[in-house]
């Protein structure tokens, strides 16, 4: 057999596959055991793929492998344990065990029970971290040190949490219910959030890789995905948050330039936003206007739309986007908010009114540990020629940078205050 | 070219190790496509070879005794073979070093194939 190409992150990605659907025969107080097996099917792939190549379809036959295994250890521990107590009837009997089996690996029935393993992992006695973590953990396929990376702890740390986490689960032995509404409607914000919250780390997050964090971005727009392929979690609100996360990810190409430097939105070449993520945005922007319900989600995805149509910085709508972010501080009121606020409100009417709206934040305290608090002020300090009092904001800035991208703007930017200075 | 046989030998563990992590078990495959690949356009490779199950049977003795597998997950085993060509012995063991068997604590056994040359 001619070796065929290894997809990337493809074991990643089965790993996610078939420990949702291990899960759903076994029972989720038999996590462990799915996890196994997993392994075990991973094992047989690279001592078989070594030798005869990689299969055409390396999915289907990790299905297969993890399939076969699934069977022997349902008909070996039959009367050891206890499997999926709602499948129990069909395990038990010869006549219907591999037909079920088949049923649950079928690749829609896959897709589901991942779905409903991240209602699960958002779990609402864990702290939130925790659900994130178990999220990129048994639904994205991360290993104990990737997600350790992620969220920059140390991979023992890490593995403690996730084995605490992990307990907490077993304690069900069904994964959680799609098909109940009300119980869906009462985790899906949370659900929501944690993809958002996903994304956040990979768009401004600490991790130093910046192809770790591009990575979070995409398995958040997957795990939407995930959201929207079933009607009971495709509401307006996940229309909203996929417009948002696609919106946002169209123009992660733009966002560093080729040594690694962050590019601020105003100064970004439009032109290398991705075209693609740009129309899904807008698309999933329409789906989002039905209903009564307007969310945080709806207006920041209509300020990044809103930007995805502006040329430049210059032909954006600022007065629109200045009072949508009057919107959000409604719904949503907070500094974070308001200090985006004002910079709508300096592009629309100067640096001056800028410097103004953020002298008049309440609660400003709170983003004296928010570099963008501090870039902001410098910015506005910088248009007015003060070259002295942006540098001192820069450089205050450049103390509480989270990663080394954050970092080398601060300096450049820095560095520009000194010329700026010297010219006057 | 003299030939050489490759015995792959690793425990169960050592393997299970090698794909701790799903991202981890893509990087061993990179690793061990990119190894056989090289043997191969290097001309060295003369069969890739096959994996070996790890249950068996081993049969012998005066009482012709039979062993059961599968070997315990502790238990060095042979998971594998490939055959090379080499200058000689030293070359053969020389290549076998590149083999990603080592990274996880696994060996390659380098053995000569005698020919029938009387």
């Amino acid at each position: 057999m001619e070796p065929g190409e290894l997809a990337e992150h493809l074991f990643r990605r089965e790993a996610g596959r078939l420990v949702a659907a291990l899960t759903r025969l076994f029972g989720i107080h038999n996590l462990a055991l799915a996890e196994d097996v997993v392994q075990d099917a991973f094992c047989r792939a690279l001592e078989t793929w070594t030798f005869y190549g990689v299969p055409r379809n390396p999915s289907a036959w990790l299905t297969t492998t993890a399939r076969h295994r699934a069977l022997d250890v349902l008909r070996r521990d039959a009367t050891a344990r206890k499997f999926a107590p709602d499948l129990r009837h069909q395990l038990e009997s010869e006549w219907t065990l591999s037909q079920t089996v088949n049923e649950v690996f079928e690749a829609g029935s896959i897709r589901d029970i991942q779905l409903r393993m991240m209602f699960s992992c958002i779990h609402p006695h864990l702290p939130e971290e925790t659900q994130l973590a178990l999220v990129l953990h048994l639904v994205c396929g991360f290993g104990v040190d990737e997600t350790a990376a992620a969220f920059l702890k140390n991979g023992p740390a890490m593995q403690k949490r996730l084995r605490r986490a992990k307990t907490a689960l077993a304690e069900s032995t069904e994964l959680f219910r799609v098909d109940d509404r009300e119980d869906v409607a009462a985790r899906l914000p949370a659900v929501m959030r944690a993809v958002y919250l996903l994304f956040n780390e990979g768009y401004h997050g600490a991790s130093a890789h910046s192809a770790v964090r591009a990575e979070l971005c995409a398995e958040a727009l997957r795990l939407v995905a995930l959201l929207l392929e079933n009607p009971v979690t495709s509401t307006p609100t996940t229309h909203a948050l996929a417009a948002l996360l696609s919106l946002l990810a169209a123009r992660l190409p733009a966002r560093v330039d080729a040594t690694g430097n962050l590019i601020l939105l105003m100064d970004q070449d439009r032109s290398r936003w991705d075209s693609a993520l740009v129309a899904e945005g807008r698309r999933q922007l329409d789906l989002s206007a039905s209903g009564t319900e307007v969310t945080a989600y709806h207006i920041e995805a209509a300020i990044a739309s809103l930007h995805a149509e502006a040329r430049s910085a210059e032909d954006t709508d600022w007065r629109a986007i200045a009072s949508l972010y009057e919107t959000l501080m409604v719904i949503q009121p907070s500094p974070i908010v308001a200090l985006n606020r004002a910079v709508a409100v300096a592009q629309r009417d100067g640096p001056a009114r800028g410097l103004e709206e953020i002298g008049k934040i309440a609660d400003r305290r709170r983003l004296l540990r928010y570099p963008f608090y501090f870039t902001a002020l410098g910015e506005f300090e910088f248009r007015l020629g003060h070259a002295r009092e942006a540098r001192k904001q820069f450089e205050a800035a450049l103390r509480l940078a989270r990663n080394p991208t954050e970092r080398h703007f601060l300096e450049g930017r820095i560095q520009n205050c000194g010329t700026l200075q010297q010219r006057h | 070219m003299p030939e050489f046989i490759y015995l792959y030998r690793s425990t169960q563990d050592q393997y299970r190790e090698a794909v701790s992590s799903p991202e981890r078990a893509q990087q061993m495959m990179n690793k061990w496509r990119a190894w056989m690949k090289d043997l191969g356009e290097k001309g060295f490779l003369t069969n890739a070879g096959q994996p070996l199950e790890r249950t068996g049977k081993v049969v012998g003795g005066k009482k012709t005794t039979v062993t059961d597998g599968p070997y315990a997950e502790t238990k060095d085993v042979i998971g594998g073979f490939s055959i090379v060509k080499a200058k000689d012995l030293d070359q053969a063991a020389q290549l076998a070093f590149g083999c990603p068997i080592i990274e996880t604590g696994g060996s390659v056994e380098v053995r000569p194939v005698r020919q029938m040359d009387g």
